[in-house]
């Protein structure tokens, strides 16, 4: 019998360390199958966050650096304008890439730089145990906002993906959320573009993705699955933004 | 060939010459003739970039070295401590960054007027954790050129970052500098470097070692090379040491004013001698172990006794040790430290 189903060169035969339900062992998944299909695995140079997925490179089975948490953009930058030829790109969290790293992020950006970015959004910081996010929603309950986000005290989920399609050095951006199958493969679909958008020199792209923390949402798997659909995508609407 | 440029020139000259491939730099007074300087020169063997703070600017270059380029900022004081994160990440890759502080007054925003007052931030590591870095303290412009190729080849030796420091004053005046003929080639092949994993297992670049031990047993390597270091990268100038009964003690601009004492007081028979430490890290001992047992040592600082500690450090007790620093804009005169002299004498 024919196997049309296997596991990726890109992605280490590894359980991960990630907690059951959580959306990164998808996300990684995903980036590790764009990568085999655009064959590009032996150029390919990832920036892995701080956060959750700090360890990203024990999964990925290609040239990783860590970055301090925020300023992945700003290696990425280095390494890219280093070796034009390589593919970069950054995996980080909503508190990496729109909190503490938000200089570094919209300044990358707006420098037109050719890189992909892969952006994590599950409204929350879970490695620290479930903290406020710049994206958690408003009524949102976390362990800094514990009678739930308000707007007066926290402000309002910041869509950093909106900001970003403003500037004209950035090419594409494209939010997508990992609910369901029909919406993971539409999300492998956006990092793909991202990644082919790069090779093509069109400039910096960027996958907002909606995913699921079900540990600090409170939920099981499958209710976080529910949640993202009833209520995160009314906050962060699915689609190409630019 | 001979040309006259100012320190801070001769820092980005000397980058050049090293075949540094990469820079990246916010602008900051007074080493903004640096930064101006690589950005004219560096686009013809490399990448420069305007970072949109310090941070980012110490984050590219961990990134440029990473990738295996060699790779400059240069910043003064308030933006070297923007930098420390970055720079304790770079130590703990263990990543061959140079990095340049043209040191002001602090501490906060201080002023802009020359100073030595980073010292501590620049030898005890600055940033969190157990590191050091390599550095070298030019005292004229042409050993700024000189060192500044050192620095890279010392970073790349080690795999370290190494740290120029200079002041306001070294940055700032002009002096003729001897141009090396030698270039050096730019970016050797270094087999951690981030290139694309062809023909070999994936590269990481990290400082995080989560499994118990393993970032214990990422320090001892550290601890390993710093070791070595001390024992070979000692580098120091001495002056009438073999019979000076006082002998002065500073480094950059310091030294050069003590140089002007130890000229006059000699004319007048009086044995003045110096030690001007080139190394900060590693503090050059050797030169401390006189043959003449009643030495007095003056350690003269642009700073309130930092370097004082080292020199103490290194004295170990044997011999008294005076101290005269000024500090926040103030420069020693010739004449301050002529009458502190004659009152140990």
């Amino acid at each position: 019998m024919e196997k049309i189903f296997k596991r990726c060169q890109s992605l280490y035969d590894l359980p991960t360390h990630y907690c059951p339900g959580c959306g990164h062992g998808l996300a990684h998944r995903l980036v590790a199958e764009v990568v085999d299909e655009l064959d590009i695995r032996e150029k390919t140079i990832g920036i892995a966050p701080v956060g959750c997925a700090v360890v990203a490179y024990d999964y990925w089975n290609f040239d990783c650096s860590e970055a301090a948490h925020g300023r992945a953009l700003a290696v990425a930058t280095a390494i890219k304008r280093v070796h034009p030829q390589n593919v970069v790109f950054t995996y980080q969290g909503d508190g990496d890439l729109a909190a503490i790293g938000t200089n570094e992020t919209i300044h990358a950006a707006n420098r037109g730089e050719n890189l992909s970015v892969v952006f994590i959004n599950n409204a929350v910081y879970g490695m620290t145990g479930g903290q406020l996010a710049p994206t958690t929603l408003l009524g949102q309950k976390t362990s800094t906002s514990i009678e739930g986000r308000e707007k007066k005290a926290h402000g309002y989920p910041l869509k950093i993906s909106e900001m970003l399609a403003l500037l004209p050095g950035v090419c594409y951006v494209e939010r997508v959320s990992l609910e369901s199958p029909a919406q993971v493969l539409k999300a492998k679909r956006a990092i793909k573009q991202a990644f082919e958008n790069q090779i093509n020199n069109l400039g910096f792209s960027l996958v907002e993705i909606l995913s699921s923390c079900p540990t600090y949402w409170g939920l099981s798997a499958k209710e976080s699955l529910d949640w993202i659909r009833d209520v995160m995508q009314k906050e962060f609407p699915l689609g190409r933004i630019k | 060939m001979k040309i006259l440029i100012s320190g801070n020139e001769a820092i980005a000259q000397g980058a050049i010459q090293a075949g540094c491939g990469f820079y990246a730099g916010y602008p900051i007074t007074p080493q903004n003739e640096l930064i101006a300087y690589m950005a004219k020169q560096m686009p013809r063997q490399g990448v420069f970039i305007q970072a949109e703070s310090e941070l980012a600017a110490i984050n590219m270059v961990y990134g440029a070295c990473a990738a295996g380029a060699r790779a400059m900022t240069s910043s003064s004081s308030p933006g070297i401590s923007l930098m420390q994160e970055g720079i304790s990440y770079i130590a703990g890759a263990q990543l061959p960054a140079v990095i340049v502080n043209i040191m002001r007054g602090g501490p906060g925003l201080g002023n802009i007027a020359p100073a030595q007052s980073d010292y501590f931030q620049a030898t005890r590591g600055g940033g969190h954790g157990d590191y050091h870095l390599i550095v070298l303290a030019p005292g004229s412009v042409q050993e700024a050129y000189d060192l500044t190729q050192v620095s890279f080849e010392l970073a790349d030796k080690y795999r370290i970052p190494v740290m120029i420091l200079g002041d306001g004053i070294l940055g700032q005046m002009m002096e003729p500098v001897q141009l090396s003929v030698k270039k050096i080639k730019a970016n050797t092949f270094k087999k951690w470097a981030l290139t694309g994993c062809q023909g070999r297992k994936p590269n990481i670049v990290k400082s995080f070692f989560l499994r118990e031990g393993a970032l214990e047993e990422a320090n001892l390597k550290l601890q390993k090379n710093y070791e070595i270091i001390r024992k070979k990268e000692e580098r120091f100038e001495g002056l009438f040491l073999s019979d000076a009964k006082v002998v002065l003690v500073a480094y950059g601009t310091m030294a050069r004013i003590a140089k002007s004492v130890i000229s006059r007081l000699r004319l007048a028979g009086q044995k003045v001698g110096l030690i001007r430490p080139i190394s900060l890290w590693p503090f050059p001992q050797k030169p401390f172990n006189l043959k003449n047992k009643k030495v007095k040592y003056l350690v003269l600082e642009m700073s309130y006794g930092q370097m004082l500690e080292d020199v103490k450090l290194a004295v170990c007790g044997r011999q008294k040790v005076e101290f005269l620093g000024r500090s926040g804009g103030g420069v020693l005169s010739e004449e301050q430290i002529i009458n502190k002299v004659k009152k140990i004498l």
